[in-house]
């Protein structure tokens, strides 16, 4: 294939990518206004047998400790609704892992269209980024570590962002400004992609866990919940969205503390000083900050849970203001990318 | 400051341990306490993060000096207030200082206890077996035939890597034993937290005993590393000028090469380099120096970081005396190298002469407007557009003045009526007064930047060690598992002799609950292997099912 033909491809799948995110996003969102809706008619059913499986499995447990047996059949009604969102789930992550090849296809091509690392520009960053932040979801809906359900929230970002690379910041294929004719932009930039997307993935996860925590306080409370605050009541406890932010955090960190090392010898070796308070420089240090500062909070007393979460959602704001801000208005070193 | 709590394995310091210091000192241990705390070293963290943003927005000095003073030009009130607060240098400002050096304080305070608790609890065996295994979170029970020396043997086998401990059971009979992983998490931690300081160590060295210049060469002319050549000279404050690597080279050539958009492709300068400028007898050497290419000679690194034209212009003045005769380097103004420049001409016979040129290298004038554009960076089409000035330039007054700028203009004529003159390399202006300024040829210039960094080393070495402690720190998983061997007399056995033994095991795994789960669950089926069960098999509880963020 043509360098042009290759480029062609790309452009065309990664069309095609946003298209079927979108799709897969509308399908999630149903499944989980399905579950929500299913949750308000039929949460005292669901309550008794919630009760009635615990109070089994606990039985179980403590005789035969064999495999716990499925917990009874929920009521015809709320079965029904529950077939309807398992589905509508299940196509869902079809999509998505469908949307996921897609985008790979075009991050890929793009690369073989260049000849040269797929992320040379804000095009090109913003589209390997969303693919990183998808990958991951994933890859961790496959381990079981978040709940698919929150792809309806993620795909949102991952949508708009790709939408916006394709229009505002689309560039044609083509050669690397001298500046980045390194193999430094294999290492700092492929790692600083990595934790882009993840760092979207945790400032979104952060973000419903302070839903549901703002949910269940006023539920518990006695409160009336409106939109947007009544999504809480489909969304995985807040527990788990906790865990599964803190793990894709725990995971970039040390990434995100790499890419920034790599990035000050690259600048050693480009511009004769690892580090010069440069705005992208400046920004992604605050970022760092910001997280580290995420891992202290989580766990330190009177800090963890709520604080830490909104910790989490600033880093995120941080991060999208080091690439779309400080690329675009900041005049920088960085101002090429 | 610590990564993650761990309430049951901390090795923190015990807040509320006395201390012999005396009552008077209570203040100042309350101060101490309060700085080294956590709560403070976060509200500090966040605070730097905050500290340093305006440094982001705001034009900086340490980067650009020339934005400092247009900022100063679009916001006269404003810039002074500004600069007093330090605005414009805000990471060199003492309040920034304040922050991260208290931030430092509040880290080593923390450090210093907690490397040596860590010590101490390297040199612990791991603490004795809780009373009932089988209320942790992980554990299970179950009789072999195996006898207990056995049974111990076999789990030694399995926790082979493990730091482990035996005792006997406080009833005396049978074994116990204690195993714990995973001391490389606080040991990552305090590698991170160490490497940190020596970070700050490193950068400090380099602000204080480096320096960084540049200099603008214009090709065919060379440059040695004394104070006075470098147009821009940034010295640490405990820089001497004899540190300076006496380094000397000359531009031969530098090449651009753009596509047909314009884009550049690459960028090389080739330099004839000497370590030594002062000694002929030097050893000689050419280097192609390109972008992410910097030549090292001994302590310096010499970095190539920007280019453009310098057209070379000859004024014969009226007498016939040649007034002026050298390249004039043109500042690039847009991404097409259309660049401006200065000539200031003092020593023509009879007057001074001045003129603003306008260089572009691929010249195209609007036949309308009369402007001229630059449409690649390339030199294809050279055009130079130049508007004359004759007077008192100023030069006398003894202040100085940029080589970049037309000062003095109150005291200046216009030429033709400042009507632009557009000429080809190689043409000529003749003035009315009958001097001719005729352009030469175009050489090109480079920037060089030269640094010298004494911490360069230090930092990088810390930077390694701060990636691996924090990997350390945030992937190793704290966790003990104790084994107990009981000899339980078998009534049923065949004579009595081959004794039965009722093995427990429990685990406890402060972090990453669900991963110890499963390697629990490997080490007692290893287990299990070597000292099967005794038929019929016991029912066996399953271990506490692990919590993940997936729902049911």
């Amino acid at each position: 294939m043509t360098d042009e033909a290759l480029g062609l491809l790309s452009d065309r799948s990664v069309a095609a990518a946003v298209l079927l995110y979108t799709l897969a996003m509308l399908a999630l969102a149903g499944e989980q206004a399905a579950r929500s809706s299913a949750r308000a008619s039929t949460r005292k059913e669901a309550a008794e047998a919630a009760r009635r499986a615990t109070a089994e499995r606990t039985r179980m447990m403590a005789t035969a400790g064999g495999p716990a047996a499925p917990p009874p059949p929920p009521p015809a009604a709320a079965s029904a609704v529950a077939q309807v969102r398992s589905r509508a789930g299940w196509i869902g992550m079809a999509l998505t892992l469908l949307g996921l090849v897609l985008h790979t296809v075009s991050v890929v091509t793009r690369g073989l269209a260049v000849d040269r690392v797929p992320w040379g520009n804000m095009y090109e960053f913003s589209s390997a980024a969303a693919l990183s932040a998808v990958a991951i979801f994933v890859v961790l809906v496959a381990r079981r570590s978040v709940d698919r359900g929150l792809g309806a929230f993620l795909l949102l970002p991952v949508v708009l962002t790709l939408g916006l690379a394709s229009t505002v910041l689309y560039t044609p294929a083509g050669p690397l400004v001298p500046a980045l004719n390194s193999y430094w932009i294999k290492i700092h930039v492929a790692a600083a992609v990595i934790c882009t997307g993840a760092f979207l993935l945790s400032g979104v996860v952060a973000g419903l866990y302070l839903l549901r925590d703002r949910f269940d306080t006023r539920t518990a409370a006695g409160e009336p919940v409106r939109f947007p605050l009544s999504l809480g009541a489909s969304l995985p406890p807040a527990r788990s969205l906790d865990r599964a932010a803190y793990a894709v955090i725990a995971f970039a960190f040390p990434l995100w503390t790499f890419a920034i090392i790599a990035g000050a010898i690259w600048a050693e070796a480009a511009w004769g000083r690892y580090w010069g308070w440069d705005p992208k420089e400046t920004w992604s240090f605050i970022t760092w900050v910001l997280y580290a500062g995420y891992l202290h909070a989580r766990a330190t007393a009177g800090w963890k849970g709520r604080k830490a979460a909104w910790v989490a959602v600033a880093a995120a704001v941080a991060l999208t203001i080091n690439y779309y801000v400080v690329n675009i208005f900041v005049v920088g070193l960085h101002s090429y990318a | 400051m610590t990564l993650t709590a761990e309430p049951a394995l901390s090795t923190a310091p015990d807040p509320d341990r006395p201390t012999p210091v005396g009552q008077r000192l209570a203040p100042l241990r309350r101060a101490w306490r309060q700085l080294t705390s956590m709560r403070t070293a976060l509200l500090l963290l966040f605070l730097l993060a905050l500290a340093a943003v305006p440094g982001a927005f705001l034009p900086q000095r340490g980067l650009s000096p020339v934005r400092v003073q247009e900022y100063y030009a679009e916001h006269p009130t404003l810039a002074p207030v500004l600069d007093r607060l330090s605005l414009f240098d805000v990471y060199a400002a003492p309040w920034f200082a304040a922050v991260y050096l208290l931030l430092f304080v509040s880290l080593v305070g923390c450090l210093v206890p907690r490397i040596r608790l860590h010590a101490r609890a390297l040199r612990t065996p791991p603490p004795p077996a809780p009373a009932n295994l089988t209320r942790l979170a992980a554990s299970d029970r179950w009789t072999t035939d195996a006898d207990p020396a056995a049974a111990l043997a076999a789990a030694r086998r399995v926790l082979r890597g493990w730091r482990r401990t035996e005792r006997a059971p406080s009833n005396g009979s049978g074994a116990a034993l204690s195993a714990e992983k995973g001391y490389l998490r606080e040991t990552g931690n305090l590698l991170f937290h160490l490497s940190l300081v020596a970070l700050l160590v490193g950068l400090a060295l380099g602000g204080l005993f480096g320096f960084h210049g540049s200099a603008l060469v214009i090709e065919g002319r060379g440059f040695s590393s004394t104070v006075a050549l470098y147009d821009d000279f940034t010295p640490g404050r405990r820089f001497a000028p004899e540190d300076l690597v006496p380094f000397g080279f000359t531009l031969e050539e530098f090449r651009a090469t753009y596509d047909d958009d314009g884009r550049a492709l690459d960028f090389a300068a080739d330099v004839d380099w000497t370590p030594d400028a002062g000694d002929p007898d030097a050893a000689r050497a050419t280097y192609e120096l390109k972008v992410n290419h910097p030549l090292t000679i001994d302590e310096a690194r010499l970095y190539l970081i920007g280019h453009g034209y310098a057209p070379h212009l000859r004024l014969v003045d009226a007498a016939g005396e040649v007034a002026f005769d050298q390249p004039v380097p043109c500042l690039p103004q847009d991404v097409n190298f259309l660049s401006t420049c200065v000539v200031k001409v003092p020593d023509a016979t009879g007057e001074q002469y001045a003129f603003e040129g306008v260089f572009t290298p691929s010249t195209v004038q609007d036949p309308d407007t009369g402007r001229v554009t630059s449409v690649h960076p390339q030199p294809d089409i050279p055009g130079l557009t130049l508007v004359g000035w004759t007077g008192d330039l100023g030069l006398g007054s003894g202040d100085a003045q940029s080589v970049y700028r037309l000062e003095n203009r109150s005291r200046l004529e216009p030429v033709d009526e400042g009507d632009p003159r557009l000429i080809e390399p190689g043409g000529s202006w003749e003035l009315p007064d009958g001097a001719v300024l005729t352009w030469v040829d175009t050489p090109e210039w480079v920037t060089v930047q030269v640094t010298q960094d004494p911490g360069k080393r230090v930092a990088l070495i810390a930077s390694v060690g701060m990636v691996l402690g924090l990997m350390l720190s945030l992937f190793v998983r704290r966790r003990r598992v104790w084994v107990r061997l009981v000899p339980a007399p078998d009534p049923a056995g065949p004579d009595g002799s081959g004794g039965r033994t009722v093995v427990e095991v429990g685990g406890l795994g402060r972090t990453g609950a669900d991963s110890f789960a499963a390697e629990f669950a490997g080490l007692v089926e290893r287990l299990r292997e070597d000292v099967p069960p005794r038929e019929p098999s016991e029912p066996r509880p399953t271990p506490a099912p692990a919590r993940t963020g997936a729902r049911p």
